[in-house]
């Protein structure tokens, strides 16, 4: 204990000498790279991590110390000649990952029989990763994906380092170099020392999930609302799992893994688990609140409890655990308008960074290459029925443009279907292009070296008909923007339990489930004509009776009172 | 005994009326279970309320623990109390009277004109054909419908997981509301009845004490002199 204290101190100590360090460093990167391009934006990466130390994996000592292994003495010259060395030993590894959807980005969905997976998808950010592997696919946890070509079926292709490098010294760059507008972006970055990196490896650190899912949809916190990078040391205030002085779980904690397939899918949520605890072995298959906390986690010895207990087949957990999104400081993008996008000042793109958030960093509220933003912090959720069943808008979706948003992921879920159970989403609202002739949501061209890509020549026009083209899409000729939501279910940020929402934030007029029909609750919900005819019945009364008292005092001088027993 | 001979053998006793005496009609269990009741129903119809959506004084939660608890000590009051009118006979206070309309008349019009109540007050009837009514109404409508369905939303966890339990958590939420209101109207009708005796709060004083001046029988008179089964305290 005295031991894991002092290790704990001196971490913490190496920590703060190493984050000022590294603040030194990073501002001379930044001065270095502003003589070099003045009027080229030196931001371009969207992922701008300046705490580079890993997160403290509280798992005890490994039975390996991959330093002491030959085979990863190296010298290793690139990313592949790692994974090969790893493979040597972990035999199946590159089988069974070969399975996953960090690999395969794609998902057949079990019941609705949709084709899924950002491989093919449309979303409500930079809209289609097809076509954009160049930069969308850095977020595969594999090497080169670029274009059609990349081999899916070799094993020294899959990047293990991504996720298994606990140094804090690994980082991924687009796979291609896109257009000039982006060369920018990953210069100044010191060279991966692979040797390094390749002796450092052990179980994932929230940082290693987070290089990509802390920074979906093109930044830091910017798609999901509660995943992003304050969570690689959140206090206990902002996730009472992960807290890096408390219970510090990594995310493999509850995405549990077997065969490097992990549970949790967002695809396919389970939205009840009605199974519970997986007593007596942990449970391999969900990610559940329910699988460690059971489905009556709350006292049952107090009548708060059972009441609480009561919620639970109508409300997910992280309805009242999770009181607000985005609360660490960084802000999610909740408003996206690509309508905007394409301006330009002296013929350069340009930003402009108009938000403030909490841990004081500026964030864009323009780029010439993606259009307008707003930001959210401390977010309501948007709460819904949910199934757990997610139903895309793919590329083959046919929709009315004038019916209001399009849902890009809408949902099913209904109060009655024994299924389905109150959930809290961020929802996200863009306007985005769409093939006005066709109906349908349209491939964009942006990530390229030619002149086709957005992110270069800033004509939607052109950028779509080759989006679409090259991925033999049909195409009307003609585009123009519709509304979408996309729906991101809130299940991280679990608030410690005396800062779970009270129960008048639901019960009551104007509560947080003001919007949500077909049910009864009381506090919200009344019967207007039994409420309308219940206050006349006792105003009458009361009315009736002050007028009989009355009436009795002013016949009282006429009549003096009779007696009475 | 038939209630119509009880109540022939009754106005026979008013005929021959004996003296006024300060008699307890309403024992200690009564006036227990009366003004516990009293305070059960106020609590439960202010936090009812407050649940309902109607005030914001109370948070919500607060609201269900008090309003949970005050219904489950209601309840166990209303099953003692049951157990208590059945075994002492008091039950009995309850049944129809005859006169309903006198007394009807007498409130709506005799109060007024200084006519003296068409009910006497006697040791075994302590209640006039209206409140007789009145109160078994209470107890065989406005109570149970409470009550039901209180306890059914109270076991909500035994049965949610059905399809209908939907339906059924809004057809409760309507009885319960429903009958709430009337209670409410109730509650106001019967506070203001209590400003209708002798002076405005002689009702009041003789729920709080117990005592009332009533007329005696000859018989029911010595009947408790002899057997001091009632308490009296004018002599």
């Amino acid at each position: 204990m005295l031991l894991l204290n002092r290790l704990n101190l001196f971490s913490r100590v190496v920590l703060s000498v190493s984050v000022l360090s590294f603040a030194t460093l990073a501002a001379q990167a930044n001065e270095e790279a502003k003589p070099a391009g003045a009027a080229v934006d030196s931001d371009m990466n969207f992922r701008i991590v300046t705490d580079t130390k890993p997160s403290i994996r509280d798992d005890g000592e490994s039975t390996a110390d991959h330093s002491k292994f030959e085979v990863l003495q190296g010298p290793f010259e690139d990313g592949p000649s790692v994974t090969k060395a790893c493979l040597s030993c972990h035999t199946e590894a590159g089988r069974h990952f070969m399975k996953s959807i960090h690999w395969t980005w794609e998902y057949d969905h079990p019941t609705t029989g949709q084709k899924l997976g950002k491989k093919t998808l449309i979303n409500t950010f930079c809209t289609n990763a097809k076509g954009n592997e160049g930069m969308c696919a850095q977020c595969n946890a594999g090497y080169g994906w670029k274009d059609e070509s990349f081999d899916f079926t070799n094993q020294s292709n899959i990047d293990c380092l991504v996720c298994h490098d606990r140094s804090g010294g690994y980082y991924k760059t687009p796979n291609s170099a896109g257009n000039k507008a982006c060369s920018v972006m990953f210069e100044g970055k010191q060279p991966i020392q692979w040797d390094k990196v390749a002796q450092s490896v052990g179980l994932p650190g929230r940082e290693n999930c987070g290089a990509c899912h802390f920074y979906g949809g093109g930044g830091d916190g910017v798609k999901h609302g509660d995943l992003d990078s304050s969570l690689k040391r959140p206090d206990r205030k902002l996730d009472v799992h992960m807290d890096a002085e408390g219970l510090n779980f990594a995310c493999t904690t509850c995405h549990v893994t077997r065969q490097h397939l992990w549970a949790g899918s967002r695809y396919n949520v389970m939205a009840h688990d009605t199974e519970g605890l997986g007593l007596p072995g942990e449970r391999r298959d969900v990610a559940t609140c329910e699988s460690c906390h059971s489905e009556a986690p709350h006292p049952k010895t107090e009548l708060v409890g059972i009441k609480l207990n009561g919620h639970v087949d109508k409300i997910a957990c992280q309805t009242c655990h999770i009181p607000t999104i985005a609360r660490g400081g960084v802000a999610t993008k909740t408003d996206w308008d690509w309508r905007t996008a394409g301006k330009t000042k002296n013929g350069e793109g340009y930003k402009e960074k108009e938000y403030t958030q909490a841990n004081g960093e500026h964030r864009a509220t323009y780029k010439s290459i993606k259009g307008s933003f707003k930001y959210g912090e401390n977010l309501v959720p948007y709460y819904d029925w949910f199934d757990g069943q997610m139903v895309y808008t793919t590329i083959e979706t046919q929709f009315d443009p004038a019916s209001g948003p399009v849902e890009i992921n809408g949902f099913k879920g209904d109060a009655d279907d024994g299924v389905s159970r109150i959930w809290p989403f961020k929802r996200m609202h863009t306007v985005q292009p769409y093939d006005k002739g066709n109906n349908t949501m349209v491939y964009m061209h942006l990530w390229g070296e030619d002149d086709d890509a957005y992110w270069g020549n800033y004509d939607f026009g052109r950028a779509i008909k080759a989006g679409m083209e090259r991925n033999s899409i049909p195409y009307s000729g003609e585009y123009d923007f519709v509304e979408t939501y996309s729906f991101w279910p809130i299940t991280h940020m679990v608030a410690p339990k005396e800062d779970a929402i009270s129960c008048d934030e639901c019960h009551s007029k104007q509560g947080r489930l003001d919007g949500l029909d077909g049910f009864y609750m009381p506090g919200r919900d009344s019967f207007s004509w039994l409420d309308i005819l219940g206050y006349l019945v006792l105003g009458g009364a009361l009315l009736g009776v002050l007028l009989h008292g009355l009436l009795r005092k002013l016949f009282s001088k006429k009549y003096p009172h009779g007696e009475e027993s | 005994m038939s209630a119509n001979g009880n109540l022939n053998l009754e106005n026979a006793n008013v005929k021959k009326r004996g003296g006024k005496h300060y008699v307890m009609i309403y024992t200690r269990y009564e006036r227990f279970w009366h003004w516990s009741q009293a305070l059960l129903i106020f609590t439960l119809f202010f936090t009812g309320l407050g649940l309902h959506g109607t005030h914001t004084m109370l948070d919500f939660r607060t609201a269900v623990v008090i309003h949970t608890y005050a219904a489950l000590v209601l309840i166990v009051l209303w099953v003692f109390t049951t157990f208590w009118n059945f075994t002492t006979g008091q039950w009995r206070q309850y049944l129809f009277k005859e006169g309903v309309f006198k007394v009807i008349r007498f409130y709506a019009y005799g109060i007024l004109v200084g006519e003296p109540h068409p009910y006497r007050k006697g040791l075994q009837r302590k209640q006039n054909a209206l409140q007789s009514l009145a109160y078994m109404g209470f107890m065989i409508f406005i109570g149970p419908a409470l009550w039901a369905s209180g306890i059914v939303y109270l076991t909500y966890d035994l049965w949610s997981g059905y399809s209908w339990a939907g339906t059924g958590l809004m057809l409760i939420a309507f009885v319960h509301t429903a009958a709430a209101f009337i209670m409410g109207a109730f509650v106001i009708i019967h506070v203001y009845m209590t400003t209708t005796g002798k002076t405005p709060t002689h009702y009041i004083k003789t729920m709080i004490s117990g005592y009332d001046n009533i007329e005696l029988t000859e018989a029911e008179e010595a009947y408790i002199r002899e057997t001091h089964a009632v308490a009296m305290k004018d002599d």
